[in-house]
């Protein structure tokens, strides 16, 4: 998901996360036991489903079925990373790829207008809008899987990537454009009027102003789509059929029945499927961790 | 809406420059299409089909009320409906506490909680089909972790096998993956709350308990419902995690709305009975977020520090 890594320089912290001076914070946060302790446990509860993940995905079958889980492998393979490779993972990852890139990228052509509307004009039509969107942060997808099966269908667009891509486009969107209209409304009023005396087009004011100035909430919201196209299960699910089509998380489910027993490769499955992933974490971890905090509003 | 009184504030401000340099609401409209085409229509068109009969291939055909009667005398409706309102308390219970003391707790800039929430992170970065397919092999009571670690923490190695256990661990694992991105709500939260509330109460006495449940709680009011109704809407959700895990069982017992609604409508192909599960989970998720947004002011979620 080569979009992660675009938009949100480490330097540019965003608006949720000012910078303070440390040494109050530190003699204020200092030695908190419950919290602490709390984070320790958490800790253990993160770390040990991860490391017998990888540990086991390393191991022989047999090893894993009668050896002691926990136990380092004592004899760690490849293999079960060959089986999986050899299932047409690279085939999955390519649609997951395609998938979160055109998800993205159609969020932000649709979101972005509706989000400046929404803040830079007052009529009863714009805030509709913004009303309905809101409400829409709380339709569950699963809600309009029977219809979209229909729609889908009747559209001529079943079993393929435009099946996926649509729906979980829109159902995006009602967060894109709260956080897209939350980071806008705070370019200053000043701004544009500079800039409309200058005699810029609303156009303009957009794309040189309201955008460079939002790229916090851009970045967010590419990241939260991307997410949401990367995570995507129900409408692969019902909406898509063939292999062709076929996209990671549906690919990994079918793995399960496919490798039945041989958990190792079940569990080498779930490795790769985090490594592309993981890679933009290690690179844009600030970009990532931002983003999705502003999800939560500011 | 509050988000109109600052627009409207600055708009008489500027009068004199008017309405130059407005963008024509038109531009709005194919956002607005869009998403109305594959939300808003199909939302109506659920409707529509609770009160017709449909098996996906045939025209859908009329039934009038069948449907929703029949909904209303379905024991598996009922039990479903339960079971969703069970699990989502219990993982907003279980995600509550953990997220707003683990959050709290990374708002602190030291490097050690840096590493640490680098850490935590790392579950959210797993799709929920990867982290339930996970889950399903660590607790397999033959070949899972469970087998040696369950003794030992007191937890049954077959707790699949068992009605509660099952849903404990549906909402274990729902919370293991959304914890992280629950934190950092918090976080960004509680990194906002001002340093001068916290000076002032160390001035006058006020020990860190005290300073917890007096300023950062209420300060995080907002926070809270921000995180409270996506977790609410998110948990009535879980179906990845339950089709993986457990296929609704032991028995029905894990069957919540959408895996009712997922049985009914694509694997016996009623699909007409399907959408009138699908409109209920509707109506139930509105009805909490909309209680939720009412009770606790969320139309106001922009302005957690207004009037300071």
């Amino acid at each position: 998901m080569s979009t992660d890594t675009r938009p949100a320089a480490p330097q540019h912290a965003s608006p949720a996360a000012p910078r303070r001076p440390a040494p109050a914070r530190r003699r204020r946060r200092r030695g908190n036991p419950l919290a602490g302790l709390g984070s320790l446990v958490w800790l253990v509860l993160v770390l040990v489903p991860l490391y017998t993940l990888v540990s086991a995905s390393l191991m022989r079958q047999d090893e894993a079925l009668n050896g002691d889980p926990l136990a380092f492998p004592t004899d760690p393979t490849l293999d079960n990373y060959g089986t999986v490779l050899d299932s047409g993972f690279l085939a999955l990852l390519g649609n997951t790829a395609i998938v979160a890139v055109a998800t993205v990228a159609l969020v932000l052509v649709l979101s972005v207008p509706v989000a400046y509307v929404a803040v830079r004009t007052r009529s009863r039509l714009s805030s509709l809008a913004f009303r309905t969107f809101l409400l829409g942060v709380a339709i569950p997808a699963q809600a309009v899987i029977v219809p979209l099966y229909l729609l889908i269908g009747k559209m001529g667009l079943y079993d393929t990537l435009y099946a996926i891509i649509l729906p979980t486009a829109a159902f995006s969107m009602p967060v894109a454009v709260l956080v897209l209209s939350g980071t806008m409304r705070d370019v200053s009023e000043e701004m544009y009027e500079a800039m409309s005396l200058d005699g810029a087009s609303p156009f303009r004011m957009l794309w040189q102003l309201a955008v460079p100035l939002s790229k916090a909430g851009i970045s967010t919201v590419a990241i939260f789509s991307a997410l949401q196209a990367w995570n995507g299960f129900l409408f692969p699910l019902i909406l898509t059929q063939s292999e062709e089509n076929r996209v990671l998380t549906l690919g990994l489910f079918n793995f399960m029945s496919q490798f039945g027993v041989n958990i190792p490769a079940v569990l080498a499955a779930i490795v790769l499927s985090v490594v592309p992933i993981f890679a933009v974490y290690l690179v844009a971890r600030r970009a990532l961790v931002n983003g999705l905090m502003g999800v939560g509003g500011k | 809406m509050s988000h109109h009184t600052p627009a409207k504030r600055r708009g008489d401000r500027k009068a004199a420059v008017g309405n130059v340099g407005r963008p024509p609401v038109g531009w709005a409209v194919p956002g607005i299409l869009f998403f109305a085409v594959f939300a808003i229509v199909p939302l109506a068109i659920a409707v529509y089909l609770s009160f017709c009969e449909w098996d996906g291939l045939n025209s859908p055909t009329p039934t009038g009320l069948d449907n929703w009667t029949r909904l209303f005398k379905d024991s598996e409706f009922g039990q479903a409906a339960w079971l969703s309102l069970l699990l989502t308390t219990i993982s907003w219970a279980f995600q509550t506490p953990v997220a707003l003391l683990l959050g709290v707790w990374a708002a602190g800039r030291q490097r050690s909680r840096a590493v640490l929430s680098a850490i935590f992170f790392i579950p959210l970065l797993l799709s929920t089909t990867a982290i339930a397919m996970l889950f399903h092999a660590l607790l397999d009571p033959n070949f899972g972790v469970i087998k040696e670690i369950g003794p030992w923490i007191g937890v049954d190695p077959n707790v699949m096998g068992s009605s509660t256990g099952a849903l404990l661990m549906v909402a274990f694992v729902g919370g293991w993956q959304f914890m992280p991105f629950h934190t950092l709500i918090y976080q960004g939260g509680a990194r906002q709350i001002p340093e001068v509330l916290y000076q002032a109460a160390s001035i006058d006495g006020a020990g860190m308990v005290r300073q917890f449940f007096h300023i950062t709680l209420p300060q995080l009011r907002h926070t809270m419902t921000t995180s409270s109704v996506l977790m609410i809407v998110g948990s009535l959700t879980y179906f990845d995690t339950v089709l993986i895990m457990t296929k609704g069982g032991p028995g029905t017992d894990t069957t919540i709305l959408p895996y009712l609604m997922y049985r009914t409508g694509f694997q016996t192909y009623d699909l007409g009975y399907a959408a009138a599960i699908a409109t209920a989970l509707v109506v139930v998720a509105t009805g909490l977020s909309l209680i939720l947004v009412r009770f606790s002011g969320f139309g106001s979620m922009r302005s957690t520090r207004e009037g300071m």
